[in-house]
């Protein structure tokens, strides 16, 4: 079953395209990354996936809803089937942690705040922050726990699709690791499909099924990274040139 | 909506059947179902978890809770589960829960939170002194060299903070003239002491009335903007820029509003007592029949120039308490949005109090001096 279908889309700013002509599709189950050099609209695509930005022509499919043409009820419904990861966190800056990772589920659930309680700390446990940080306030913690709390949220209400921007930037490579590991496990037990924008060229060997690079306002390729070598394009072979020193 | 327990008792055993979807929306229901359930004469529980269609992380979460609840309770749990993607999930709940029992809950004492809200008090007085002292320090730099002094930030300022609070300095202080004389009027009209508004007018307003209302409108116009500017630049870390670039924000950022300030306020006192007298001078024509030519020459007998001096000169030290509070809450402005809310009103206020306080000050200071 195809997660997120993208056809024929265009975007402008004022007279500057970003994308021209994009189609790609994303299949239940994958681990899906959105590559290409800085500037080419990566984040752009992913903001237009959540409904945060609006595109010219062309359409997007989420979770099998015409993002376009959806009516507010649809909209609230696909929006409590996903989660998203910022580059920086976004985390509310008034709320500790712990309430951060709680506000969806005290305002989406009629469950208990023993139970809350219990699924936060879960989360808390399983991005691997201490229990013991959770009432800190985010101008209290560092970037990588900013991530950590943030990806907590994102999964608190147990999505089926994640978007992570970055995730791997400003983490420690042992952190990054770590996260990796995290989102592949995340993956095989809560069956979650992940798109993802990143750099990281060890995380995109670790954890990605198959990619998109977006080059030049179009899809440069689409496919697994394993055949990627054979792509003519010049971001592509500069930028997975030294692949034989990774694996 | 799929059912989504059914129980069973057979002799001494309780199957729990579990089927449907159990998530975050669903657990609800199953928890209030569960709460009923008579278990006196029963020793084993059989938690079935075959007829389950998805099971999340919240409903894995709330199955194991329920499992540890009733072993706690000395009941015999088994668990039937074939699915080996429900299995995973149990068993990641398993890996990543946190004991209730070992949760760090930092219960503190109420002594320990006034202990650490005294604390903040006298952190912030600290703060505030070595805010002053680092001021007084970079003023001493200032002067030192006229080469390093900011001119076009001055006048920038003079221009934001004085001369566009013109209108409004000057419309608040006509209406406060017309409000005190129109108010006395009426008392002075029992009397038959007509001419007495301008001694009344002219001591209130040049004194009192204009340097306080004044200072007041510009507390609440200049200051809020000072602590709301400074302390976004400190949350876009545009301070921290400034640092490690070696430009010092004492001399970038707060001389030059202070000193903006301490040039412009005087002035506006100035506009704010014509603006007063005005106010006074018209509602002395109309309610009480005194022509201007009376009025202007009953006020240069009876008001001696001193009293205005007297106003002016507060003035300066008006704007330096509103500048420095003002800035000194911008650069107390945490990394967080709310923070710099808090800090605006406390800025507001605190600067409005302390130009009262001021004032007092000056009145008790002149009066005994016989000024």
């Amino acid at each position: 079953m195809n997660i997120i279908e993208v056809r024929n889309l265009k975007t402008k700013f004022e007279n500057k395209i970003v994308h021209d002509n994009i189609s790609l599709t994303i299949k239940e189950g994958e681990i899906y990354g959105l590559l290409g050099p800085s500037g080419c609209g990566k984040t752009t695509l992913l903001r237009e996936m959540v409904m945060l930005q609006e595109f010219s022509e062309g359409s997007i499919e989420v979770l099998g809803y015409d993002i376009y043409n959806i009516n507010h009820v649809n909209a609230q419904k696909i929006r409590s089937k996903w989660g998203v990861l910022f580059q920086a966190g976004a985390l509310f800056s008034s709320l500790s942690i712990k309430e951060n990772i709680a506000l969806p589920l005290i305002e989406y659930t009629d469950l208990s705040s023993s139970m809350i309680d219990e699924i936060v700390n879960f989360k808390i446990n399983l991005v691997g922050l201490k229990s013991s940080d959770a009432h800190l306030f985010p101008s209290q913690i560092s970037g990588g726990m900013k991530k950590k709390a943030a990806l907590a949220r994102a999964l608190a209400m147990d999505p089926k699709l994640l978007f992570l921007d970055e995730p791997t930037s400003g983490l420690d490579p042992i952190s990054a690791r770590d996260f990796d590991r995290l989102i592949l496990k995340l993956r095989s037990v809560l069956g979650l499909t992940i798109v993802m924008v990143s750099h990281d060229l060890q995380s995109i060997y670790d954890t990605l099924d198959r990619v998109a690079i977006i080059d030049n306002q179009k899809i440069a390729y689409e496919g697994t990274i394993s055949e990627i070598g054979s792509v003519n394009s010049n971001f592509i072979q500069t930028f997975f040139k030294n692949k034989e020193h990774i694996i | 909506m799929h059912t989504l327990i059914t129980i069973q008792l057979k002799a001494d055993k309780l199957f729990l059947n579990f089927s449907g979807e159990i998530t975050v929306y669903t657990i609800n229901i199953l928890q209030n179902k569960l709460l009923n359930i008579n278990t006196s004469t029963v020793k084993e529980i059989v938690f079935d978890l075959n007829a389950i269609l998805f099971l999340d992380t919240a409903g894995a979460l709330f199955l194991n809770k329920l499992q540890h609840d009733y072993e706690i309770q000395t009941f015999n749990v088994k668990i039937s589960s074939h699915n080996k993607k429900i299995n995973d999930t149990l068993e990641l709940v398993e890996n990543y829960k946190i004991d209730s029992n070992t949760r760090d809950e930092r219960a503190v004492s109420s002594l320990h939170i006034f202990y650490r809200k005294y604390r903040k008090y006298i952190e912030g007085v600290k703060y505030f002194m070595e805010f002053l002292g680092r001021l007084f320090m970079s003023i001493v730099l200032y002067l030192k060299s006229f080469k390093s002094i900011r001119y076009k930030e001055i006048f920038f300022e003079i221009n934001e903070s004085g001369v566009k609070a013109l209108w409004i300095v000057s419309l608040t202080s006509f209406l406060i003239g017309l409000v005190v004389a129109f108010q006395s009027s009426y008392q002075l009209k029992i009397y038959g002491a007509n001419i007495f508004i301008v001694d009344m007018l002219g001591l209130s307003i040049l004194r009192e009335l204009a340097p306080v209302i004044t200072a007041i409108v510009i507390a609440g116009r200049s200051g809020s903007a000072f602590t709301a500017q400074i302390g976004a630049m400190k949350i876009t870390q545009e301070i921290d820029a400034m640092k490690t670039m070696g430009f010092d924000p004492y001399s970038f950022l707060l001389l030059p509003r202070i000193i903006a300030l301490m040039i412009i306020l005087p002035i506006l006192v100035f506009v704010s007592d014509i603006m007063g007298m005005l106010g006074g001078m018209i509602v002395a024509n109309i309610d009480l029949g005194i022509t201007v030519e009376v009025f202007t020459s009953r006020f240069q007998e009876v008001i001696k120039v001193k009293h205005f001096y007297v106003g002016i000169l507060k003035a300066p030290f008006f704007a330096f308490l509103i500048a420095s509070i003002g800035i000194y809450r911008g650069l107390v402005v945490k990394d967080d949005t709310k923070s710099i809310g808090i800090n605006t009103t406390k800025s507001v206020v605190e600067s409005i109090f302390a130009v009262i306080v001021c004032d007092a000050l000056f009145s008790i200071a002149f009066t005994s001096v016989g000024i």
